[in-house]
């Protein structure tokens, strides 16, 4: 993502540092706009806390990275070599 | 085309079987007309399954029961409507490079989910389970590398006990019941719980899990695209027809949508982390079944029927790396938006289909499964569920592209592959916006009426923050996320390693505790033996012969004897 090195000519447009400067600062202004949505847009809330301000960013937001912190985790106990299943021979 | 489906129909053929029999017969189809016959057949079966009637239309007695070979409703034509079309996507992406071999046992396997789709009684069921059981091994096999041929073996020994489970179960509910009628069954009995099991073991639920991403990315690049989209959809089939509102559903399907992110998560292979996702998007199908309600019975149906279309898709894609670069890691991939194009594009359109992205597939089926959830109040798993779905775009909907088609640059420069692969990939990509944009004529054949509106603006908004905040923490979590050349423990080391351990241990030490009696007991009967030659042998004391001199001496000395005696008794 954040490949800053040396000669740009030779790198297709897309991955050159300047393209990604603006995607990030396209996107990041992108999810400003999608949480403003709660402004203008009624939401039929079922439960309490759906109701809160930019509740669909915020939970998606943690419980995505709750889920990387489990991965992480769970990978100390769970990962193995690629090869564990491997026949010795 | 219309004389041979009247025709069909008026006869009952049961539709499934003309893939299966199309399928064995096209080792024997000359070569250029097998492209013909591997398009061709799907497309009738379509016309055929199309054409079914509501009720049962082919009865046959079978050990004194009704065998219903073909019964029509709604939910079977969905069902066999989406498995004709993915054996012609699937046919279309195949039939220049796979082996006849292949493509033979693909169509049987299609062909009997199709048999599954139409089956009216139990025992029909357990007949096409296992044929298809037959066909994917075949399917797995057909890599011929070693590993798959590992990995279709512990395949197919997963199945043949899930066919054991599922035949107990139907012998003892026939039994119970004095009925082999597949209809929505109450879980009680040990005859329900079995065929739940068995239906369950083919759905990838737990703790038989491992099954799917140990066996499917072994299989060939388009062995895969078939076997992502027959055995488990055919188990969610069978779930909404047998078990609908069975609440351990919910819970087994939450779990699988978890397990799912979690294990792909931490996954460096490219198809593998496609495999686990399979899980995942099972999951919000099985738990759909278990709320139970017509929404969530929708959703369920509905879902299946995109996932089967953006998994392939996904899985095409994934395919058409591995045939182009031959790898598989996500650790030797990278930057291959440059060169393959068309690939990626398809790529990109099936994960935000998976990850219900407005206007895909994925969002106007799944979103009726979150939605009953929460007009059942069903707090804990509307959360979950919500998660779920945040975390698939984690998962397979920005990582798969991801680590392929960009991150690095892994240097290489492959072209888009064939013409045929690329356009069922087209094919499939169009189908992924078109059912997004316009889902009526899904909506119209689901099961049950339609009363939902996937696009009120709320919904889109919802979905998009939370797909784009999923993507803020991918971004910033990249560098957690970290390939590494590893795979995870799962479910199958109790069937891959400690299983053969404790077999080998046992079959070790029961073979020492054999040897040492056998040598103890030989030691004991060689003594014997020679004790009894020292005493009783040629040369024993017992048995030898003795001289006529000594033996008259002998009687001389006994007879004195005798004199003395009775001397001294006078």
């Amino acid at each position: 993502m954040s490949d800053t090195s040396g000669k740009h000519g030779d790198k297709h447009w897309l991955v050159q540092p300047d393209t990604i400067r603006k995607l990030w600062i396209g996107g990041i202004a992108l999810l400003i706009v999608v949480t403003l949505f709660d402004i203008w847009v009624h939401k039929h809330v079922h439960f309490g806390i759906e109701g809160s301000f930019g509740f669909y960013s915020w939970y998606g937001f943690a419980t995505c990275a709750a889920m990387v912190a489990i991965a992480k985790g769970l990978g100390f106990i769970l990962k193995r070599e690629d090869t564990y299943y491997d026949d010795p021979d | 085309m219309t004389i041979p489906i009247e025709w069909l129909i008026s006869y009952a053929f049961p539709p499934g079987l003309i893939l299966i029999v199309g399928g064995l017969l096209l080792p024997l189809t000359p070569l250029n007309f097998r492209g013909v016959a591997v398009l061709a057949l799907p497309i009738l079966t379509l016309q055929v399954s199309l054409a079914v009637p509501d009720g049962v239309l082919l009865y046959h007695q079978f050990l004194g029961y009704d065998l219903q070979l073909v019964e029509g409703n709604k939910l079977s034509r969905l069902f066999a409507t989406i498995f004709s079309i993915m054996a012609f996507a699937g046919g279309l992406y195949a039939f220049r490079h796979a082996r006849v071999l292949e493509l033979s046992a693909a169509f049987v396997y299609a062909g009997s989910a199709v048999g599954v789709a139409f089956a009216g009684d139990l025992i029909t069921v357990f007949v096409f389970w296992e044929v298809m059981a037959i066909g994917s091994t075949l399917v797995v096999w057909a890599a011929r590398t070693k590993q798959a041929y590992g990995a279709s073996m512990r395949y197919l020994a997963v199945h043949l006990f899930g066919g054991v489970v599922l035949m107990a179960g139907v012998v003892a509910h026939v039994q119970a019941t004095g009925s082999a009628d597949f209809t929505l069954m109450k879980l009680g009995s040990v005859g329900t719980w079995l065929i739940l099991i068995g239906f369950l073991i083919n759905a990838g639920a737990p703790p038989f899990s491992a099954w799917i991403a140990d066996a499917y990315p072994e299989s060939s690049p388009f062995g895969m695209v078939f076997l992502s989209a027959f055995t488990t959809k055919t188990a969610v089939f069978v779930l909404i027809k047998g078990f609908a509102g069975t609440e351990i559903l919910i819970y087994v399907g939450v779990y699988m949508a978890c397990y799912g992110i979690i294990y792909a998560l931490l996954e460096n292979d490219m198809r593998r982390i496609l495999a686990y996702s399979i899980v995942n998007q099972v999951g919000f199908m099985v738990c759909g079944i278990g709320i139970g309600t017509e929404m969530a019975l929708n959703g369920a149906a509905s879902h299946a029927f995109a996932h089967i279309i953006y998994k392939a898709l996904l899985i095409m894609s994934a395919g058409a790396v591995l045939q182009q670069t031959g790898k598989r890691k996500c650790t030797d991939l990278g930057g291959l938006f440059q060169t393959m194009p068309l690939t990626c594009i398809c790529g990109t359109i099936g994960a935000l289909a998976i990850s219900s992205f407005p206007w895909t597939s994925g969002f106007v089926s799944k979103s009726m499964i979150n939605t009953a959830s929460a007009a059942e109040h069903l707090t804990f798993v509307w959360f979950m569920l919500l998660a779920a779905s945040a975390g698939v775009f984690l998962h397979a909907g920005i990582k798969f592209p991801w680590f392929v088609f960009f991150q690095k640059d892994s240097g290489m420069r492959p072209p888009d592959p064939a013409w045929n692969m690329k356009a069922a990939m087209i094919f499939f990509a169009f189908m992924c916006v078109a059912l997004g944009v316009y889902p009526d004529p899904l909506y119209s054949m689901l099961p049950y009426e339609v009363n939902y509106e996937p696009y009120a603006a709320a919904h889109i908004a919802e979905m998009l923050q939370l797909l784009l905040f999923s993507g803020l923490a991918f971004f910033v979590l990249l560098p957690m996320m970290k390939r590494t050349l590893t795979i995870s423990l799962d479910f199958d080391w109790f069937y891959r390693v400690a299983g053969p351990f404790i077999a080998r241990n046992v079959v070790e030490a029961v073979g020492k505790l054999g040897k040492a009696l056998e040598q103890g007991i030989t030691r004991e009967v060689i003594n014997a033996i020679a004790f009894i030659r020292q005493h009783h042998g040629p040369t024993g004391p017992m048995a030898r012969t003795l001289y006529l001199s000594s033996m008259v001496i002998w009687v001389v000395v006994a007879l004195g004897f005798v004199l003395v005696l009775n001397f001294a008794r006078a």
